[in-house]
């Protein structure tokens, strides 16, 4: 019986890194055949931070059971700070693939450390409150990078809300410009470094689900009473798991800043509407399914780009195909006839045949 | 020295005073029934015991131990553990892991441990699923191990809760309501099962029951409760004998 249990455990790890490496590799022999598009191959990094985002957010909504909608808030504070730093450090530090390392490092620890502070009061809440506050901090957050000003200098970091306010001596740097954001942040990341940081997402999550500490969590999510009356410490188990999802969120926003050259806090892309576009990954993959948000998150990325052809209608098919994603994924009868015709049956089919 | 002593346990919600005056004293490996009419205040004062409610007045002893106005935790770390009158599993969770939480306090390794998956996250592991196996394996629950906890029969999820409780090695266990839904056949079964707890664990065990069948056959000594108030304590024969507890449970 235990071996059963652990053997299908390892089966399901095995499934989920496997997908993500499979993919890899196809990928990576694709590319030089030329058989994949330009677009496509400028959205292999894409893929990967939204895939970090939509695991990282189902741990919260999940396997917590709590509904955030500020998630894209962390991926902006892992987005910022790291992009700080790779900035403000371009002198001392010669190698941008190092600066990137350490910077990684520090987004995604001040993401956690946020995730920490703003989960101590937020966790009070539950259900619809919750989710409300957690949108609030999200905007909070975006607006915060939108009006500051941050530069460096021999004295040190010089935080104001205008650029002169900053007063930085002669050879200082100003690295965040308000809503200009931050630019020349070095286009480190490549498809591996992001593939790397999906499968250490998906380490992280994984092991942290089936362990102590993610039965406790999912304890509470299930019946909170009952977690308390075996000796279980609710809060500090819901700000464990709120924090590593806000680091892995972080790690994503790290893995965008050094995506692109010009980083900006707009709304569009750290706003409530990328937070319920992560959220939208995580209920069609499927809540608490780890592998399901993956999926969800891949194709979900590539589809507005390959409904391009159909122009201003574009937007309105990928409502559609939501909305059918959806009704496929949770309506009784369709999921019965998709269990009935999946591929899984025609390998059986085929076995018994043998 | 008893068990748990309990002292002028009173406690009110707005206007209604809830328990007033509840004290009870129950010695170590003893079977100790609650009873009282519906709205008595029994579920109250387990609530108050296990410290889901502060109690506005009174002292709880465990063991020597102050434990009044606690939080649960500490509660239950200081050794009560307790089931719930309307079950509460965690009931998308395996019927394993149900008890595995149960032993979350006793047997530790850290999160980082956990996610780095360090020896000590192996070793320690295995000493929860070979304790919690066993467990189950009392409860006649070990072949449905890794079942979900929802999809348990009625009687299964009861046995289940107890297996969970009895996984953080309490010194006193609650009951309540162990039998509520149960047919005569699961009644008698599970009065088998609560004296072979008591006797292999060596625990004591405070329930509350109405069904009369089940209390006097296996409760030793009893209190009845009625609208928040002790109408009567001591031995069983004695105590549903009493006229006046006749009298609150069938009227005049």
């Amino acid at each position: 019986m235990k071996k059963l249990l652990s053997s299908k455990l390892s089966k399901n790890y095995m499934i989920t890194f496997g997908i993500v490496i499979v993919g890899f590799i196809v990928i990576q022999l694709l590319i030089p055949t030329g058989l994949l598009s330009s677009t496509f191959q400028g959205l292999l990094v894409n893929l990967c931070y939204y895939v970090i985002l939509a695991v990282s957010l189902n741990l919260t909504v999940g396997i917590l059971g709590e509904l955030s909608l500020g998630h894209a808030g962390f991926m902006c504070i892992g987005a910022f700070t790291s992009a700080f730093f790779t900035n403000a450090m371009a002198d001392s530090i010669e190698s941008d693939f190092v600066r990137f390392l350490i910077g990684l490092v520090i987004g995604t620890v001040a993401a956690g450390v946020f995730g920490i502070l703003i989960g101590i009061p937020v966790l009070r809440l539950s259900g619809d409150y919750l989710a409300i506050v957690t949108l609030a901090f999200g905007q909070i957050i975006v607006n915060i990078f939108t009006v500051l000003y941050v530069g460096v200098d021999s004295h040190g970091i010089h935080i104001a809300l205008t650029s002169e306010g900053l007063g930085l001596e002669e050879g200082g740097k100003l690295i965040l410009k308000g809503a200009q954001g931050i630019t020349g942040t070095p286009r480190v990341a490549t498809f591996v470094i992001g593939i790397i940081l999906v499968l250490l997402t998906l380490f992280i999550v994984l092991n942290f689900i089936n362990s102590r500490a993610g039965r406790a969590v999912m304890a509470i999510r299930d019946n909170k009473i009952a977690a308390e009356s075996v000796g279980i410490n609710v809060s500090k188990y819901k700000i464990l798991a709120f924090s590593i999802s806000a680091a892995l969120a972080g790690m994503a926003g790290v893995l965008y800043a050094h995506n692109i050259s010009s980083l900006t806090a707009t709304t569009a892309k750290f706003g409530y509407t990328q937070s319920i576009m992560i959220l939208v990954f995580v209920v069609l993959g499927g809540i608490g399914s780890i592998r399901g948000s993956m999926i969800a998150a891949i194709i979900l990325t590539l589809l507005p780009e390959y409904l391009r052809f159909l122009q201003d209608y574009r937007m309105l098919i990928y409502a559609i195909v939501l909305i059918v994603m959806m009704i496929a994924t949770w309506n009784p009868t369709c999921k019965a006839f998709l269990a009935k015709h999946s591929p899984k049956n025609w390998f059986k089919k085929k076995k018994e045949v043998k | 020295m008893a068990l748990l002593e309990v002292t002028n346990l009173k406690i009110s919600f707005g206007g209604l005073r809830a328990v007033d005056g509840f004290e009870v004293k129950i010695e170590k490996n003893e079977l100790y029934g609650l009873i009282g009419p519906n709205g008595a205040g029994k579920t109250t004062v387990f609530n108050m015991l296990t410290g889901v409610y502060k109690p506005d007045v009174g002292r709880i002893c465990l063991d020597g131990l102050d434990i009044t106005g606690k939080k649960t935790i500490e509660i239950n770390k200081a050794g009560i553990a307790r089931t719930f009158q309307n079950i509460r599993l965690f009931s998308e969770m395996s019927v394993l892991d149900n008890v595995k939480i149960g032993l979350h306090n006793k047997n530790k390794y850290s999160t980082f441990e956990g996610i780095m998956r360090l020896p000590k996250f192996h070793r320690v592991e295995k000493e929860m699923n070979e304790k919690a196996m066993e467990l189950l394996k009392v409860f006649d629950l070990d072949a449905e191990a890794d079942y979900l906890a929802s999809n348990l029969p009625y009687g299964k999820q009861r046995k289940l809760e107890i297996a969970r409780a009895l996984a953080t090695s309490p010194k006193l266990l609650l009951l309540d309501e162990p039998a509520a839904g149960m047919n005569p056949n699961e009644t008698k079964e599970l009065m088998d099962t609560i004296r072979f707890i008591r006797d292999k664990f060596d625990m004591t065990i405070l329930l509350i029951e109405h069904d009369m069948k089940l209390v006097s056959g296996i409760c030793e000594k009893l209190t009845v409760l009625n609208f928040g108030r002790v109408l009567c304590q001591g031995g069983t024969s004695e105590v549903l004998n009493n006229p006046e507890v006749i009298k609150a449970y069938l009227g005049d």
